[in-house]
C-alpha cells in the first residue's frame, strides 16, 4: 500500500488547518449557529437531591410576554413518555439499570435533574419564566455517599428499588486466596478517590431545528459521536432513519461527558416540532455543575501479597464505585478502572470485588481517563507501600515485577470491557521507566533532597507507570472521495473536540494520494455524511479513524492508478501519485489528474464501466480492531512541599510515553501536556464537595478549582515507540495518557517529601489543609 | 415593559448604534446583536477568561459588563486582532506553537496576551503564566500558549523568525 | 446564567448618585462589576435598580496630602497598582495589590468596590484595617466618617444605611521607618486567601520594637487587629522567639469554617502567617534602619 516517495506526512507536525479559523474567532461552536427563529430554551431542574414531583403548575410562566411554550413530563409524545434514555452498554452484571426519563416523570433522583423545560424568545426571558414555574417537591432522604449506601439503615436512591446496588461483578485471574496464603508480606492500603469532573471551558448545547422540505430533524449538538446520538434519537423518537440527522460543529472540550446522550436534547426536539421553530439550549456554568456527568467517588480496600524479594504474589481487595443516581454507560467505567490496576506489572493472582452503587447525584461516566487514573492511583500507592515497608527504592520495587518485552503479547488474564481478555500486544515497560528516570534525573535525586533539606525545605519525588487500553473498537467509518471538480473530501464518523482529526487524517489521506494535507477536507461529526460511525473518546481516533481513513485511501489510490493505466494503456505498477496527479514513473508530465480519474470513474451515461471497476473514485473503510491496542508510559513528579502551609509546588515533571507511531508530534505532545493538567488538576484541586444531603456546593470556578497557568508544570516528554501490531498504521492512542499515571506520580512525591514525618499519602485530591492535618505537630515548621 | 437604552459603540473600529435592555451583557451583545461570535461565553461568573476583550484598550471580562456600560467607548474582540487580513504575530505564534488545540479558550487568551505584549516587550516565562492566571484552559496545559506568547514577543522585537 | 431585570440609571455626580439612593427601592450600586455582576448573573442578587457610578468621575482619584493617602471609590484597582504616589510611599499596598485577583479583574475592580463587598478575606479590606483607614459616606444628609473597625457589621454587610455611597477612603500613611510585610495563602494565585496577614514593625534605635500592627483576615468576618498580640510585641527584640510568641497568640484566635476549610487550618495558617508578615516587616524595618 505504501508507494515509495509518498508518506512525507505521517510523522510530520504539520501545523493545524483548524487553527486560523479558531485564531481568526471565525469558527463556528453550538452557540454560534443562529438559524433564523431559534427560540431559547432554560430548564426548571429539581432543588432537591431526592424529591416526589407532583403538580407543576405553569400559568405564571406562560403569561410571561416572550414565552411560548413550558414543557412537562405528561406533554412529551408518547414514546419519550414510556422511555427512559437509552442504555448503551448492557451488561448481565448490572441489575438495576435505572436511566432517566427526559424530564422527571413523578421522582427526582439528583438535584439538578431536569424538571420543566421553559421556551421562549431568549434565554434571559426563559430565566425569568422558569423562575416562576411552580412545583410542588416533596423532599426525600437523599444518598450522599456510596459507602453509605450500602449500609442497611441507609435510603433508597430509588424508592422501591431493591437495595442501592446498581451492580457487582468480579475482575480476577488465578488465585489470590492461595497466593495470600503464606507469603512473606501482607500489606493494606484503602485508599479514597474523589468526585470531579470534566469542565470543559465550553458548556454543554445543542439546537433542534425541524426541516419541513425533508421532514428532517436536526440536532446540531455539541458532542463526542454523532452516529451514538443519532442512535438514541431513533430509539426515543421511533421515527425513520432518514427523519433525523446529528450534526457537531467545533467543540470547545469533550473529555468524555459531551459523548452521552442527554435528556435535555430530546426537550429540545420536542420543542422544535412542537412550536415549528428552531429551539437552542446552552448549558450554562451553574447547569453544568450540576447536569453534566463526572467521575468517582471511588473507595478502595486493597491487599498486596510480595515475597522476600518485592515481587508480586497476588493483589486483591474491593472497590466501591459512585456511579450516582443512573447508569448511562452501564458497567464501563468501573470496569475499565478494575482491569487497569495491573499495569505493567506480572501479577499472577489478582481479584477485585466491584461495586457499582447508587447515589443521589449526577451520574458517573467516563471522564479524561475514564477510570484508569484512579486503578494506577491505587496500584501504585501499593507499589509504593512495598518500597517503603521493604525499604527498597521505589524504582527498583517496580522494576523486578515488570512485565518484559520479551513476553509480548502478554494476556494479563482478565477481560476488558471489550469482551477480549486483556492483552497487551506491545511494548516495553523497563526501559520507558528507565527512559523516564534519566529525564528526570533521578539519581541526583537523593542530593537534591539532601541539599533542600539542609535549607529547610522538602522535596519529594514520585514515580508511576501505566498501560492503557487504547483504540478501542468497533470501529470508526471513513469514506474517501475524489470528487468530479477533483476536490478531496474525506468524511469520517470520528467527533473531535479539540484532538487536531482534521489536520492528523488529512495527513494520511495526503501520504496515499500524493497530495498536501490542506488539499483534502476532512469533515467530522454529520451522521449524515457517513452512515456508520463511533465517535471521538477514549483515545480511538488516530487508531481507528486514522486506520479507516488509510485504508479508503490507499484503495482509493489504488483505484485511481487502475483507471489510470486503462486510460493511458500502461501497467499499473509503472504509476505513481504525486501533486494530484497519477503520473507514468520517469515521465511525470505523462499524467492523468485526480479530476480526470474522477470524471471517468462515475461512468458516461449509456456505457458501461471501464475495466470492471465500481463506479466513483471513493471507498469506506470500517477499521474493526481485533483488540484495544495498549499504550504505556511512565510519569515522574518532583515537588516541594511547604509543611507550614501544606501547599505543593510541582518542581519537575517527566514524561516518557509510547503511543506506537506518531501521525503529528506536535499534536501528541499536546495531548500529553494536556493530559497531564487534568492530572495535576484531579491530585491538587479538583474536588466536586456535596453537602450531608446530597446537594452541591462547589457550583461555580471560585469553588470547583481548575489548575491554573501558574500550577501546571512545564513537562519534559520522552518519546518511545513500539509500533502496534494490530493496526496498519502501528498507532496507539494518545489521548489519555498524559492524565492516566499523572496522578499517582504527584501523590508518591508528597508522600516522599514528607516521609521523614512518617505522613502516607491515600486519598486524592490532596489539599493543603489535609497535608497540615497528617503532618500534626510538625506542621508548626518554624512557629514551633 | 424591558428597561431599554439606545447606545453607541465602536467595535474594533467599527461603529454601531442599537436600542438594547439594560440588562444585555457585553458578552451576549457582542456574540448576538453583532453576531461577532469570536468572544466566547464559559462561566458567566468572571473566573475562565473565554469572554475577555478589550475595553479602551484594557482587558475585561464582557460576562461581567453591560453593553449600556459602553455607549460611547471602544471595545477590541479577536475579530480586530488580524493585520491587513493576515494573522498577527501573536497569531501565528499561537499556531506555530500549538497554543490551542478545542480553541474555545483562545479569544479571552489573545486578548489578554495582546495587552500583556503591548506592555512588555520582553516578557519572562513567568509573567506570562502570571498574567494568564486569568484565563482557563483545559486542553492544552499552558505550556503551548506560553511558548507561543514568548516567541510573538520575540518576534515583534525583530529578534527572531 | 442572565441577570433578572432592573431599570438602569448611570449618574453622572455624587449628588445625582444619592438622589437616586435616596428614592429607590431595591437598588444596588455597580462599580467595577467584578463581584456584583457575578452575583447578579446567578441572580443571588436581583435589584430592582442598578445605579452604575462608572460615570461619577469625580468618585476616582490618588491623592497624597498630609501624611494619608486619599482614594475617590472608584479608583480602579489597576490605577493603584500603577501608582507612583502609592509605589513611593506605602508599597505595603502594592504588595497587597499582587494577590488581587487577575490582571482582568483588577482592570475594572475599584478600591469602594472591593470595601464593600467585604469579603473577609479582601485583601484590599485587610490594609484598610492596618492602617487604621476611614470610610466616607455620602449620602442626602451629608458626609459621615466610619471607622474601618465600625465598617462591618456582619459577614459581607456594611454598616452603610440604604441610602449611603461609599465616596472615598482616607488611609493614613505607614511611618517612614516602619518595615512592611503583606502575605497570605491562597490556594491559587488570585484566588481569595484563606488566611492573609499584613504587618508594621517599626524599631527603636537600640533595635527593640517601637511599635508593631498586624492585620488579619479569613478568621472572622472582617479583618481583626489583635491588640494584645500588638501591644506585647512593643519592647521585644525583633527575634524569631518574639514572633513565635505573637504566632502562637494568633494561632489561639476563634476562628469560622467553611464547606472547604476547617476552622483548626484556620487558626493555624493565622500562626504561620502572622510569624512571616512580622518576620518580614522586622527585616525591612531594620534595612530602613541602616539605609
Amino acid at each position: 500500500m505504501k508507494t515509495p516517495g509518498l508518506n512525507e506526512w505521517f510523522g510530520a507536525a504539520v501545523k493545524r488547518k483548524e487553527d486560523p479559523a479558531l485564531l481568526r474567532g471565525e469558527a463556528r461552536f453550538i452557540d454560534d449557529i443562529q438559524l433564523p427563529g431559534t427560540l431559547h430554551a432554560a430548564f426548571v431542574r429539581s432543588p432537591y437531591a431526592h424529591a416526589r414531583v407532583g403538580r407543576i403548575d405553569k400559568t405564571a410562566a406562560l403569561a410571561t410576554p416572550g414565552v411560548h411554550a413550558v414543557i412537562v413530563f405528561e406533554d412529551l409524545p408518547d414514546t419519550v413518555r414510556e422511555r427512559p434514555l437509552p442504555l448503551l452498554v448492557p451488561h448481565p452484571a448490572l441489575k438495576q439499570p435505572f436511566l432517566p426519563f427526559s424530564l422527571v416523570k413523578d421522582e427526582a433522583c439528583y438535584a439538578g435533574e431536569p424538571v420543566a423545560c421553559v421556551i421562549a424568545d431568549n434565554r434571559y426571558i426563559a430565566e425569568d419564566a422558569a423562575q416562576l414555574v411552580e412545583v410542588e417537591y416533596e423532599p426525600l432522604a437523599a444518598v450522599n455517599d456510596c459507602r453509605a449506601a450500602l449500609e442497611s439503615s441507609s435510603s433508597l436512591v430509588h424508592l422501591g428499588s431493591d437495595s442501592n446496588i446498581a451492580a457487582r461483578f468480579p475482575v480476577k485471574v488465578g488465585d489470590t486466596d492461595r497466593a495470600f496464603v503464606g507469603a512473606t508480606h501482607v500489606f493494606r492500603e484503602k485508599i479514597y478517590q474523589h468526585r470531579g469532573g470534566p469542565f470543559f471551558i465550553e458548556c454543554r448545547g445543542a439546537v433542534a431545528s425541524y426541516d419541513t422540505p425533508t421532514s428532517t430533524l436536526t440536532l446540531y449538538v455539541a458532542s463526542q459521536g454523532v452516529h451514538r446520538l443519532k442512535r438514541c434519537m431513533l430509539e426515543m423518537f421511533d421515527v425513520g432513519d432518514n427523519e433525523v440527522r446529528v450534526v457537531t460543529p467545533e467543540v470547545g472540550g469533550g473529555f468524555g461527558p459531551k459523548g452521552a446522550f442527554y435528556p435535555e436534547y430530546v426537550n429540545l426536539s420536542v420543542a422544535a416540532r412542537m412550536l415549528g421553530r428552531p429551539v437552542k439550549w446552552i448549558e450554562d456554568r451553574r447547569e453544568n455543575f450540576m447536569a453534566t456527568h463526572q467521575e468517582r467517588d471511588q473507595y478502595w480496600d486493597m491487599e498486596i501479597a510480595v515475597d522476600a524479594s518485592a515481587r508480586i504474589l497476588g493483589v486483591r481487595g474491593q472497590l466501591i464505585h459512585e456511579t450516582g443516581a443512573y447508569v448511562p454507560w452501564g458497567i464501563v467505567l468501573p470496569w475499565i478502572t478494575a482491569t487497569t490496576v495491573p499495569g505493567p506489572y506480572v501479577i499472577p493472582n489478582f481479584k477485585l470485588d466491584v461495586l457499582s452503587v447508587f447515589t443521589n447525584k449526577i451520574q458517573t461516566t467516563p471522564v479524561r481517563g475514564a477510570g484508569r487514573p484512579e486503578a494506577v492511583v491505587t496500584m501504585e500507592r501499593l507499589m509504593d507501600r512495598v518500597a517503603r515497608e521493604l525499604e527498597l527504592d521505589p524504582a527498583e520495587v517496580r522494576r523486578r515485577n515488570f512485565i518484559q518485552p520479551g513476553q509480548m503479547p502478554y494476556n494479563v488474564g482478565i477481560i476488558f470491557r471489550d469482551g477480549r481478555p486483556v492483552t497487551y500486544d506491545s511494548g516495553d515497560y523497563p526501559a520507558c521507566q528507565a527512559g523516564a528516570l534519566e529525564a528526570a534525573d533521578y539519581d541526583g535525586f537523593r542530593d537534591r533532597q539532601q541539599k533542600a533539606r539542609s535549607e529547610g525545605r522538602y522535596i519529594g519525588i514520585g514515580i508511576s507507570n501505566a498501560v492503557e487500553a487504547t483504540g478501542l473498537g468497533p470501529y470508526e467509518s471513513a469514506t474517501v472521495r475524489v470528487a468530479t471538480n477533483g476536490r478531496i473530501v474525506c468524511y469520517t464518523g470520528a467527533t473531535p473536540q479539540g484532538q487536531s482529526h482534521k489536520t492528523t487524517l488529512a495527513q494520511i489521506v495526503a501520504d496515499q494520494l500524493g497530495i498536501d494535507p490542506h488539499d483534502v477536507d476532512v469533515v467530522t461529526g454529520d451522521s449524515s455524511s457517513v452512515s456508520l460511525g463511533i465517535g471521538t473518546f477514549a483515545a480511538r481516533t488516530a487508531v481507528n479513524a486514522g486506520s479507516s481513513v488509510h485504508v479508503a485511501a490507499a484503495a482509493v489510490a489504488d483505484k485511481a492508478k487502475k483507471l489510470a493505466a486503462g486510460m493511458m494503456e500502461c501497467l499499473e505498477e509503472d504509476l505513481e501519485l504525486s501533486g494530484g496527479f497519477v503520473r507514468l514513473k520517469g515521465h511525470p508530465d505523462v499524467r492523468k489528474s485526480l479530476r480526470e480519474l474522477a470524471v471517468k470513474s462515475i461512468g458516461t451515461p449509456g456505457f458501461s464501466m471501464a475495466g470492471g471497476l465500481p463506479p466513483g473514485l471513493e471507498h469506506t473503510a470500517h477499521f474493526t480492531p481485533e483488540q484495544s491496542t495498549y499504550s504505556n508510559g511512565t510519569h515522574v513528579a518532583e515537588v516541594e512541599v511547604d509543611i507550614e502551609t501544606g501547599a505543593v509546588k510541582i518542581l519537575r515533571f517527566t514524561v516518557a510515553h509510547d503511543c506506537g507511531r506518531v501521525i503529528n508530534p506536535l499534536v501528541v505532545d499536546g495531548q500529553v501536556i494536556g493530559g497531564v493538567a487534568h492530572g495535576v488538576g484531579n491530585a491538587l484541586f479538583e474536588r466536586m464537595v456535596y453537602d450531608d444531603n446530597a446537594q452541591p456546593v462547589s457550583t461555580n470556578f471560585g469553588e470547583y478549582l481548575l489548575p491554573l497557568a501558574t500550577d501546571v508544570p512545564r513537562v519534559d516528554l520522552v518519546h518511545f515507540e513500539t509500533p502496534s501490531p494490530l493496526n496498519p498504521l502501528g498507532i496507539k492512542g494518545a489521548g489519555e495518557g498524559g492524565t492516566i499515571p499523572a496522578i499517582a506520580a504527584i501523590a508518591g512525591a508528597v508522600e516522599n517529601a514528607l516521609a521523614n514525618f512518617g505522613v502516607t499519602i491515600s486519598e486524592v485530591p490532596i489539599t493543603p489543609q489535609r497535608i497540615v492535618e497528617l503532618l500534626g505537630e510538625h506542621a508548626l515548621g518554624r512557629t514551633a | 415593559m424591558p428597561d431599554t437604552r439606545e447606545i453607541t459603540l465602536t467595535v474594533n473600529g467599527k461603529e454601531y448604534r442599537r436600542e438594547v435592555e439594560t440588562r444585555l451583557t457585553l458578552a451576549d451583545f457582542l456574540r448576538h446583536e453583532l453576531g461577532l461570535t469570536g468572544t466566547h461565553v464559559g462561566c458567566e461568573h468572571g473566573v475562565c477568561g473565554a469572554c475577555t476583550v478589550l475595553v479602551e484598550g484594557r482587558s475585561a471580562r464582557s460576562c461581567l459588563m453591560l453593553a449600556v456600560q459602553c455607549d460611547g467607548l471602544g471595545v477590541s474582540t479577536i475579530e480586530g486582532l488580524v493585520e491587513g487580513g493576515a494573522l498577527s504575530p501573536l497569531q501565528q505564534a499561537m499556531q506555530d506553537c500549538h497554543g490551542l488545540q478545542c480553541g474555545f479558550c483562545t479569544p479571552g487568551v489573545l486578548m489578554t496576551l495582546t495587552e500583556f505584549l503591548r506592555e512588555h516587550t520582553h516578557p519572562t516565562e513567568a509573567e506570562v503564566r502570571e498574567v494568564l492566571t486569568g484565563n482557563l484552559c483545559r486542553c492544552t496545559g499552558y505550556q503551548g500558549m506560553v511558548d507561543a506568547a514568548l516567541l510573538a514577543a520575540k518576534r515583534m522585537r525583530g529578534e527572531a523568525a | 446564567m442572565k441577570p433578572a431585570p432592573f431599570t438602569y440609571h448611570d449618574p453622572r455626580s455624587t449628588a445625582e448618585t444619592v438622589d437616586m439612593l435616596a428614592s429607590l427601592e431595591n437598588a444596588r450600586v455597580l462599580a467595577g462589576g467584578q463581584s456584583l455582576m457575578p452575583m447578579m448573573n446567578f441572580r443571588f442578587a436581583m435589584p430592582d435598580h442598578l445605579i452604575d457610578i462608572n460615570k461619577v468621575a469625580e468618585l476616582a482619584y490618588v491623592r497624597v496630602e498630609d501624611g494619608t493617602l486619599r482614594c475617590g471609590a472608584m479608583t480602579r484597582q489597576r490605577d493603584l497598582e500603577y501608582s507612583n504616589d502609592i509605589g513611593a510611599r506605602c508599597p505595603l499596598l502594592h504588595e497587597a495589590l499582587a494577590h488581587v485577583g487577575h490582571r482582568q479583574t483588577r482592570n475594572r475592580g475599584t478600591i469602594g468596590g472591593s470595601l464593600c463587598h467585604l469579603d473577609p478575606s479582601a485583601e484590599l479590606l485587610n490594609v484598610t484595617a492596618l492602617l487604621g483607614g476611614t470610610l466616607h459616606a455620602a449620602s442626602k444628609r451629608g458626609v459621615r466618617d466610619i471607622a474601618i473597625n465600625d465598617f462591618a457589621v456582619g459577614y459581607m454587610t456594611t454598616s452603610l444605611d440604604p441610602d449611603e455611597l461609599l465616596a472615598g477612603v482616607s488611609l493614613p500613611l505607614p511611618g517612614l521607618g516602619e518595615g512592611h510585610a503583606f502575605v497570605e495563602f491562597a490556594r491559587r494565585r488570585g484566588d481569595f486567601a484563606i488566611v492573609a496577614c499584613s504587618a508594621l514593625v517599626g524599631l527603636e534605635r537600640d533595635g527593640n520594637i517601637a511599635s508593631a500592627r498586624v492585620a488579619l483576615s479569613g478568621l472572622s468576618h472582617r479583618p481583626l487587629r489583635p491588640a494584645a498580640i500588638e501591644r506585647a510585641l512593643v519592647g521585644q527584640k525583633p527575634t524569631a522567639d518574639t514572633f513565635k510568641a505573637a504566632a502562637a497568640e494568633a494561632g489561639r484566635i476563634e476562628a469560622m469554617a467553611d464547606a472547604y476549610v476547617t476552622a483548626e487550618y484556620r487558626q493555624h495558617l493565622a500562626r504561620v502567617m502572622t510569624y512571616r508578615a512580622l518576620e518580614q516587616a522586622a527585616s525591612r524595618a531594620r534595612e530602613k534602619a541602616y539605609a
